[in-house]
């Protein structure tokens, strides 16, 4: 609270802004340890908006008017709010307060540590246990014959950024993983992400190897060999390097790089050209700049599209994907993925591949098991990532949207294949930035262990799941499954929108009950009531009083002539 | 002249036929007046027949003695047919390309179209002029129905039967006609229930760079203002294009000759760049190795995108000053045949829930284009794929039926018809069996006697078979007026056009299945609750014990 300078501020006008959406309204400001509260004065609705301050990226003054002062809050789901305070003074207290407030420097400052929803600790520890990974390696058929855990990481002993239990091809000895992880940057061996039942070709990930100009490490490659051996039906791995080729050569004068193809044997070295972190930010910098543009021409909006390189960008992860999803499924051929420190293109590569490869991370549990997989256990580094806390704004990164994108562009060309909707896609993207819950804080699992965040803050995934009939797809074909196990999207630019509902999800163009999906979503739950009706008026068997739901005695139904007997004999 | 003399080979053997998301066909190739037919003969293969006017452009390529043409429609498809024997081929090539440039109206196939259905309701009858005046008669008495165009001699592309302001007779008329491009004189064009405000049409007028005025239109186009009201005139040209007009005898409306309007000039471009854009869209479209800056480039430089933005832009700018100033509005361009109808049907379909009826859009599309004479048959003459230069072909018509589908597309429940509609009118008015689309004009109709010869689109459209294809499973009715964004971001490439035949549609139509699913068997549910619900009410009424003491 010592941050807050003014905690209350009246008369104050807001002005919520998106392309070609503009809403004004006058009332009084808040300000709270953890949000800024803006209450409508008009006593008929008395509408509150609510901003998280950890949702907010940038607090910027602008001129003065003769009104009063003005500042502008950008959030980090791409909201904007222009608040109007009437003193100077005040426009100041507010200002300073609020950059400090979005700039956490402790994790103890975030939100997640104050939420106290009123669960208690039983129900809180249950909500951690909502996603169980090894239940879903169980379900893809780990482990098996070919693919065992290790204990080599337990205690994050040998890679303190990946989860202390992991699947290895069964041929590989503790002592070649150690050796091998000794020769992967950051000690990020390859490890088993995803096991194909169908073909038995499994994706793998780790880190790029240390091999500069002429490194070599024959534990690593003894590593590759094993995974080649836990598919008995290829006699060759692919090792997709998810950077362009020129990114991966540059790394070699630093003692790092790729596999030379010389050394490893059987294996085929594949580069997909994703970009790095720095590139991607200021690429969606640009699609931001795109919403803020006051009445774009449709020249000024394709160029600026075009300029961004954000849908070029969505199309190289998706194509990574495509890649690794086609040599699994129809080659029948294992990957093992990696990019530079295996924790942002690999993880995005190996989640899109996941979901075009199996139909359960296309449903609402199966997508949270993902993202807990590939992104949460496999130490993608949330907090740096995604400015949890004030640090390296170097380190900042749109890598996980741009995964989330992947999944909306490919639920655009499979309307049916999806059991979640775009509400559920921009949810996770929120709660990735905002810190309500602890299930994405910090950098790894051994930094939320330390952090005891299980017994201090609260998980995400339940309370998604306790939502989900707001994040169902009522176009959802759970039957597709079967008929259309593998996705095979069409990966051609013109198959690439701009995602509009991230990112201009206030142009409420639409009205709300024009979105065929609310419409249809609305029409399935009328249709569930009237099934329910139905069957309360089923009919009774003669003499029977068998099954009769009563909650309505005007619904009650007998046809023909069979009446309830306990009505009857209640007269 | 005899179709038989085009066709220098009627039938070759096995050709073979690629066709896009469609298996290869081996059959035979015949050509007939008015088709190209390809038929393997073999139950459970679909065969193919071609209008020969569907055909935009052909091209041939020889592997050896192997000759393949590639047919490119006009309603964008390209297809394959691999024909063996040079001469056979060069012969096929040939028939074709007569048969599908043939000029002579009287020679095209809807005179000779017969149809399989029986025509219960005639089309050609559907939409009569003095139908659509009863009702305006029902909400006003301001507007009289003038038959001065009777014969076609004071306005060629005007009906015989126009709306005008009752206080001005067929003399101000006449003078009016001289007076405006085209003779097309300001007549009624949308009438707005709610406050009476009205829409009107026409040429431009022919001030020159004298700057010539004529009192009678002055006074038309007052008599539509209410006592101390200001009107809006919308000239969809650009200043300049309009300033440049005066050199070539036409012009526009000065603000000292008709002080109680107010002019705002828009940028909607006319045919050669619009025709221009069509064909660079198209291309763009077709050329599946552009990386994604090369697509997006093109995309942006084809201009399509931005074309569509004016006119929405311009046709929300129209219905804003009728529905929220509350003033009338006058449009007009050079000719008032194009842009101008652009802008004036949008309009309507932004304003009047009527309009977005299946019945009603094909009152629309018959009212504001057909009888307000758009010139259908040299616009439409060729598509994106022609290789000659063009002269008066324009896809103004197609570019409609984007903006009608960016509309539908953002009220995705106010429309009774689907975006299927919308592709069919696309592709009938450019190649059809029926004779709706042909001609230039009433006048040209009307001396090709297409009502007694040839059958109506909209009779085969009003079959309750495809009025149920045709309609929106989402629809309920919407009376408001419904506004829709123009901001670069909302308006989508059309695909169902465009992308028709590069990326298939299963998984869309699939999901388009499934949502015609659920709406059904959510009627059917109801059906079944008030079926049972009516049977309890009677029960409650026979049955004393049954009934609450």
């Amino acid at each position: 609270m010592e941050h807050i300078r003014t905690p209350k501020v009246e008369n104050v006008r807001l002005l919520e802004r998106s392309s070609g959406q503009r809403r004004i309204s006058t009332g009084t400001l808040y300000l709270s340890a953890t949000h800024t509260i803006f209450v409508e004065s008009n006593p008929d609705t008395r509408r509150e908006t609510w901003v998280l301050h950890s949702l907010v990226s940038g607090v910027e003054r602008t001129p003065s008017t003769p009104a009063g002062s003005q500042l502008m809050l950008r959030c980090k789901d791409f909201k904007v709010f222009q608040i109007l305070i009437p003193q100077e003074k005040d426009c100041s207290d507010v200002h300073s307060s609020l950059v400090r407030l979005s700039h956490p420097e402790k994790y103890s400052e975030l939100y997640c540590l104050s939420f106290n929803p009123s669960v208690n600790k039983e129900e809180r520890e249950e909500s951690w246990r909502f996603i169980d990974l090894m239940a879903d390696y169980k379900r893809m058929g780990v482990p098996n014959n070919l693919w065992v855990t290790t204990a080599a990481n337990s205690e994050y002993r040998v890679c303190d950024t990946y989860p202390s239990e992991v699947f290895v091809p069964k041929s590989a000895t503790p002592a070649v993983i150690v050796c091998s992880s000794r020769f992967r940057s950051r000690g990020r061996f390859p490890a088993l992400t995803y096991f194909h039942q169908d073909t038995l070709a499994a994706v793998c990930r780790c880190s790029q190897p240390l091999s500069g100009f002429s490194g070599r490490c024959q534990e690593d490659e003894l590593m590759l060999q094993a995974i080649m051996k836990s598919n008995p039906g290829s006699d060759y791995i692919y090792v997709v390097d998810t950077r362009p080729k020129l990114n991966a050569m540059a790394n070699r004068a630093a003692g790092k790089g790729y596999e030379n193809e010389d050394h490893y044997t059987n294996i085929k070295l594949q580069f997909i050209g994703i970009e790095n972190i720095h590139v991607m930010r200021s690429s969606q910098q640009k699609i931001i700049d795109i919403g803020d543009m006051r009445a774009p021409s449709m020249t000024d909006f394709l160029w600026g599209l075009e300029n961004s390189g954000w849908l070029k960008h969505i199309k190289a992860v998706l194509d990574a994907g495509v890649f690794i999803a086609r040599a699994v499924a129809d080659e029948g051929v294992s990957v093992l993925v990696h990019c530079s420190d295996g924790w942002d293109r690999t993880a995005q590569a190996c989640s899109v591949a996941s979901v075009l490869l199996d139909p359960y991370y296309r449903t609402i549990k199966g997508l949270m098991v993902l993202i807990e997989r590939d992104w949460v256990s496999f130490g993608h580094k949330f907090s740096h990532r995604y400015a949890h806390l004030d640090g390296d704004p170097k380190e900042v990164s749109p890598v996980i949207d741009q995964f989330l994108e992947c999944v909306w562009q490919l639920s655009e060309q499979f309307p049916c294949a999806f059991e979640f909707n775009e509400h559920f896609l921009i949810s996770l993207h929120t709660h990735v930035y905002s810190c309500q819950f602890g299930t994405f804080l910090g950098n790894c699992q051994k930094e939320r262990r330390d952090m005891r965040l299980s017994e201090r803050t609260h998980s995400l995934w339940p309370q998604l799941w306790e939502d989900r009939a707001e994040y169902t797809n009522p176009l959802y074909k759970a039957e597709l499954s079967q008929s259309q196990a593998v996705l095979r999207p069409n990966t051609t630019p013109y198959c690439f929108k701009m995602w509009k509902g991230l990112y201009n999800h206030m142009d409420k163009t639409t009205p709300a009950r024009q979105s065929p999906a609310d419409v249809l979503s609305a029409v399935r739950e009328e249709s569930q009531q009237l099934e329910e009706e139905l069957t309360n008026h089923q009919e009774v068997p003669p003499g029977g009083t068998a099954h009769h739901n009563h909650q309505h005695p005007g619904s009650r139904q007998g046809i023909p002539h069979t009446k309830p007997l306990h009505t009857l004999n209640a007269r | 002249m005899e179709f038989a003399e085009l066709i220098k080979t009627p039938r070759v053997d096995g050709v073979v036929l690629h066709r896009p998301f469609m298996p290869n066909v081996e059959g035979t190739l015949c050509l007939t007046g008015h088709h190209l037919i390809l038929s393997s003969r073999q139950d459970n293969t679909e065969e193919l027949w071609l209008l020969h006017s569907n055909i935009d452009s052909i091209e041939k390529r020889f592997v050896g003695s192997l000759g393949s043409i590639i047919v490119k429609c006009k309603d964008l498809r390209v297809i394959q047919l691999d024909i063996p024997g040079m001469e056979e081929c060069f012969n096929i090539a040939s028939s074709i390309e007569a048969l599908s440039t043939l000029d002579l109206a009287s020679l095209m196939y809807p005179f000779f179209y017969r149809p399989m259905f029986e025509v219960v309701d005639d089309g050609w009858n559907s939409f009569l002029p003095e139908d659509a005046f009863r009702d305006l008669e029902s909400m006003t008495d301001e507007w009289r129905l003038s038959e001065v165009n009777k014969d076609f001699s004071v306005c060629p592309s005007y009906p015989p039967l126009v709306a005008v302001p009752k206080d001005i007779d067929d003399d101000a008329l006449r003078k009016c006609a001289t007076f405006r491009h085209g003779g097309r004189f300001p007549v009624l064009s949308y009438y707005h229930k709610k406050n009476g405000m009205v829409i009107m049409r026409a040429g431009q007028p022919l001030t020159a760079t004298n700057g010539r005025r004529c009192k009678e239109d002055e006074k038309l186009i007052n008599a539509t203002l209410r006592p101390g009201k200001r009107g809006y005139i919308i000239d969809t040209r650009t200043i300049n294009v309009a300033q440049q007009a005066k050199a070539r005898g036409g012009g526009f409306e000065s603000e000292a000759n008709y002080p109680q309007w107010r002019r705002i000039h828009k940028a909607i471009e006319r045919s050669n760049v619009l025709q221009e854009s069509l064909i660079k869209l198209v291309e763009a479209c077709n050329d599946q190795s552009h990386s994604m800056d090369r697509w997006l480039s093109k995309l942006e430089a084809s201009s399509w995108q931005t074309h569509v933005k004016e006119i929405l832009t311009t046709a929300c700018l129209a219905a804003q000053c009728i529905d929220r100033e509350g003033a009338s509005v006058l449009v007009h361009g050079t000719e008032g045949t194009d842009s101008t109808l652009q802008v004036t049907s949008l309009a309507q379909i932004i304003l009047d829930p009527a309009c977005r009826t299946i019945r009603g859009f094909q009152g629309l599309v018959e009212r504001e284009w057909l009888q307000a004479g758009h010139p259908f048959h040299q616009r439409c003459a060729q598509s994106a794929y022609s290789n000659s230069k063009p002269r008066q072909e324009a896809p103004v018509f197609l570019l409609f039926l984007d903006c009608v589908w960016q509309i539908l597309r953002q009220f995705p429940c106010s429309f009774e018809f689907s975006e299927s509609f919308l592709v069919l009118l696309f592709e009938h008015a450019y190649a059809s069996q029926f004779g709706t689309f042909l001609g230039n004009s009433a006048a040209e109709r009307a001396k090709l006697c297409l009502p007694e010869k040839t059958v109506s689109l909209w009779s085969w459209v009003n079959r309750p078979q495809e009025q149920e294809r045709l309609s929106n499973p989402l629809y309920e009715c919407n009376n408001l007026v419904i506004w829709p964004s123009v901001a670069p971001q909302s308006l989508l490439l059309w695909e169902g056009v465009f992308l028709r035949w590069n990326r298939s549609s299963k998984c869309l139509d699939e999901a388009y299945e499934e949502m015609v699913h659920i709406i059904e068997y959510n009627k059917e549910l109801q059906n079944k609750v008030n079926r049972l619900r009516r049977q309890l009410a009677q029960l409650e009424t026979e049955d004393p014990l049954l009934q609450a003491p």
